[in-house]
């Protein structure tokens, strides 16, 4: 298993950084050969990075929209990051001290994380709309986050494994050593799926990730008067 | 294909969200493009040989050209939260009308042929796991149905939060449609007159110069005043590009006589062209860059022969989009017009101006017979400004309409300003042959408009967009309402307006008698 994962992690980690990366030069380098911005929107830099900011801290047009989406949607992210904060501890030899001040926050953020992950399935199942523009594969990725989240969530409470030798596994990965894994049902279990899921990153859904910072009627500034939009028709010309 | 039987939906109270119906609005679609309409663009004549292939590689290049289609399709995560936005959606009730399904009839097909993941799955036949959809004959009847169930009108994309702009995809749609040979018979048809005559409707010259005159005749008669509407001036300072429709419907044509009194105050030459006798831009509907770019050189030639030192767009939505937002990119640069001037104004920045300075005499008790209530039209709410200040595209029509009006009153706030519903005729859809598209999208619409008149006594709704006066003074009926409830933003400054020299008593006379033209 030692190794088994040891090649699946570095090959994932390949797959998702090389896979990003392309996807990131490609929304990049493809002209925007007009000026979109949903209007009213802000005519100078500083407002478009304030605009973006509200939309991924805050999700502020999906607040507009629907109160559910938001809450169960923003919960749901917002425990993700306290939950990915805390797995900083597999990856340094000595952690930051307010990593571990972060901790009695991030155990209980995967509650919430599971919680409205569920409800996000629930609406998926319940909402006809919401069915209706569902395929498999978006059901599929739900159940995938919530397992993984639940693996975790059951490791942390019931069947630890020996966190101090995963550590030594990972920061070990990190600088090409091999280190022994603890048998862990759970924790391989654990593992496959988030290797999964570095895997289909950048072929997924989960391209709104880096998309939403390409996204021209986010990201655009309302000042084609002030500033004419000329995209010139090389491929590597942006915003104009 | 003619329309089938349907029934007008009901108004209540509040703006429902359907269950869905699937299906309920499988429709064959408008009219297809005549074959010479499609020359004349460019497009082949019929759906040509070998079309699926042709159409996926069309899909290739569009998303090579368009950073936002690209972003568009791979970002969508469904949540969900644009399915209750779009009005096609709520009047209709069809599942494909909502925005992300919408997006979805294109996303599906560009998943299997485009995509690593939807190639790499389709080989093991697994494609379905991703909603992979092959490019087949019953792909291409949903796209040509549903992507004209949509008028662009971008009110999904308020809420999406990524942003994803279902017209855009809508557009590419329409496009890829034009290159394989299935055109709108509307749309080319339209665009066609542009390229031979010089507007949409294919209005020539003489026929322009002979309105213009009577126009003339009924505004002296009117106020005792003679007011000139000039007819391609050399020299004059300012191009007013107008919707040809404001040169003969009604109500756009009392918008026009607005604008040329307002003109005529100001005490600066303008002129109409004959060459650029049409504000609209249609190239933009279906989505092809050449045509737009074509219709909009025209403004540009015509501007040059002219020697026009400013461009001015009347009443017109899109128009507005394309003047602010797409014409300096083009046909730019407009280098040559003046710089003090920003290029190109809206006559709304222009009276607004006038105003704030106390260039005209108004008189707003002469619009004491009504109570008026604002449509903010998609394009120039969503898609442009006015005046350089935030939100000036909400507020500057707002302030003229007060300013010339006692009494006005704002539908309800979900249904204005950025959130407001499109009238259900934008984008390409202002055709006998999607009346009943027409009828059940502007059911939101008509909802808010409805409220403000039981609740708060409205009379008339104002508009500043050519194909929303169109299509409410058709669908307006349709609802129960008076068709004469819809009016140009510029025929209530033209009744509030009292010309240097006019004398009070003439005016009043004339006020009710019906005009026609
Ligand atoms: S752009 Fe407007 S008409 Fe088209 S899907 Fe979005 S809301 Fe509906
Ligand atoms: S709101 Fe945006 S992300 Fe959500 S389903 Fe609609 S298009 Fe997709
Ligand atoms: S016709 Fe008017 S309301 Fe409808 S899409 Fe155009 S601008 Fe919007």
């Amino acid at each position: 298993m030692n190794i088994f994962f040891a090649i699946a992690f570095y090959f994932a980690a390949a797959v998702m950084t090389l896979g990003l990366g392309h996807k990131v030069f490609q929304y990049w380098s493809t002209p925007a050969p007009f000026r979109i911005p949903i209007t009213p929107a802000p005519s100078t830099l500083p407002g478009v990075v304030l605009r973006m900011m509200a939309e991924v801290f805050l999700f502020k047009s999906l607040f507009k929209a629907n109160k559910w989406i938001w809450i169960l949607g923003w919960v749901f992210h917002a425990s993700l990051v306290l939950v990915l904060l805390q797995h900083i501890v597999y990856f340094q030899k000595q952690p930051a001290i307010w990593i571990y001040q972060l901790q009695p926050y991030s155990q209980l953020a995967a509650y919430p994380l599971i919680i409205c992950l569920s409800g996000l399935l629930l609406r998926r199942f319940l909402v006809d709309r919401i069915r209706y523009i569902s395929s498999p594969s978006d059901f599929i990725m739900l159940f995938f986050l919530i397992a993984i989240a639940l693996s975790g969530l059951l490791m942390m409470l019931f069947w630890q494994p020996n966190v101090f030798a995963v550590q030594q596994y990972f920061t070990g990965l990190l600088r090409l050593t091999l280190n022994p894994l603890p048998n862990h049902l759970l924790l391989y279990l654990h593992l496959l799926l988030v290797v999964f899921l570095l895997l289909i990153f950048p072929f997924s859904k989960l391209l709104h990730a880096p998309g939403i910072f390409f996204s021209p009627t986010l990201n655009q500034a309302d000042n084609a008067r002030q500033k004419p939009h000329r995209p010139s028709k090389t491929r590597f010309d942006n915003n104009g | 294909m003619a329309n089938r039987e349907y029934t007008v939906p009901q108004l209540f109270k509040h703006i429902e969200t359907p269950k869905i119906e699937p299906n309920s609005m499988q429709l064959p679609g408008p009219f297809k493009a005549k074959s010479n309409h499609q020359q004349t663009l460019g497009f082949p004549s019929e759906l040509i040989d070998n079309w699926q292939q042709n159409a996926i590689d069309a899909m290739g290049q569009a998303v090579n050209q368009s950073r936002g289609l690209r972003v568009f399709l791979d970002s969508c995560v469904k949540c969900g939260a644009c399915t209750d936005k779009c009005h096609y959606y709520l009047g209709s009730a069809d599942p494909k009308n909502m925005p992300v399904a919408r997006q979805d009839l294109f996303r599906n097909v560009y998943r299997k042929y485009h995509t690593p993941a939807g190639r790499f799955l389709s080989k093991l036949g697994l494609d379905w796991l991703i909603g992979g959809q092959e490019m087949n004959r019953s792909v291409l009847d949903d796209w040509y149905n549903y992507y004209h169930q949509c008028s662009e009108c971008r009110r999904c994309t308020v809420y999406c939060p990524y942003g994803i702009d279902t017209s855009e995809i809508t557009m590419a749609a329409r496009n890829i449609m034009s290159q394989i040979g299935v055109g709108q018979k509307y749309s080319t048809e339209v665009i066609s007159k542009v390229y031979q005559v010089g507007n949409n409707l294919g209005l020539p010259e003489a026929a322009l110069q002979n309105t213009l005159e009577g126009l003339e005749e009924d505004i002296e008669e009117e106020t005792g005043i003679f007011v000139k509407l000039p007819l391609d001036q050399v020299g004059a300072d300012i191009l007013l590009v107008a919707p040809s429709a404001d040169f003969f419907a009604e109500p756009h044509v009392d918008g026009l006589i607005g604008y040329a009194k307002v003109l005529h105050e100001s005490g600066i030459s303008w002129t109409f062209s004959s060459k650029a006798s049409e504000a609209a831009n249609f190239g933009l509907f279906i989505g092809n860059e050449d045509s737009m770019r074509k219709i909009a050189l025209r403004i540009r030639e015509a501007a040059i022969d002219l020697g026009v030192k400013r461009i001015i767009f009347g009443e017109c939505g899109h128009a507005w989009r394309v003047a602010y937002n797409y014409l300096e990119t083009l046909a730019g640069p407009f280098d040559f017009l003046d710089k003090n001037h920003p290029m190109p104004q809206h006559i709304c920045e222009f009276t607004h101006d006038l105003i704030q300075r106390n260039q005209l005499t108004l008189d707003p008790s002469r619009n004491n017979d009504k109570t008026v209530t604002f449509h903010d039209s998609c394009n120039v709410a969503r898609a442009s400004n006015m005046g350089g200040i935030s939100g000036g595209q909400f507020s500057i029509p707002r302030d003229i309409i007060k300013a010339v009006c006692n009494r006005y009153v704002d539908m309800a706030k979900d249904t204005i300003h950025g959130a407001t519903f499109c009238c259900g005729g934008g984008g390409g859809l202002l055709t006998d042959d999607l009346m009943e598209v027409r009828v059940k999208g502007a059911l939101p619409r008509m909802t808010a408009l409805n409220n403000v008149v039981e609740e708060q006594g409205v009379t008339h709704m104002a508009a500043i967009c050519a194909i929303c006066k169109s299509q409410f003074s058709k669908i307006l009926p349709v609802y129960g309402m008076d068709m004469d409830m819809i009016v140009s933003l510029h025929q209530l400054v033209g009744t509030a307006i009292i010309l240097t020299g006019q004398k009070k008593t003439i005016h009043q006379k004339i006020e009710n008698q019906h005009r026609l033209l």
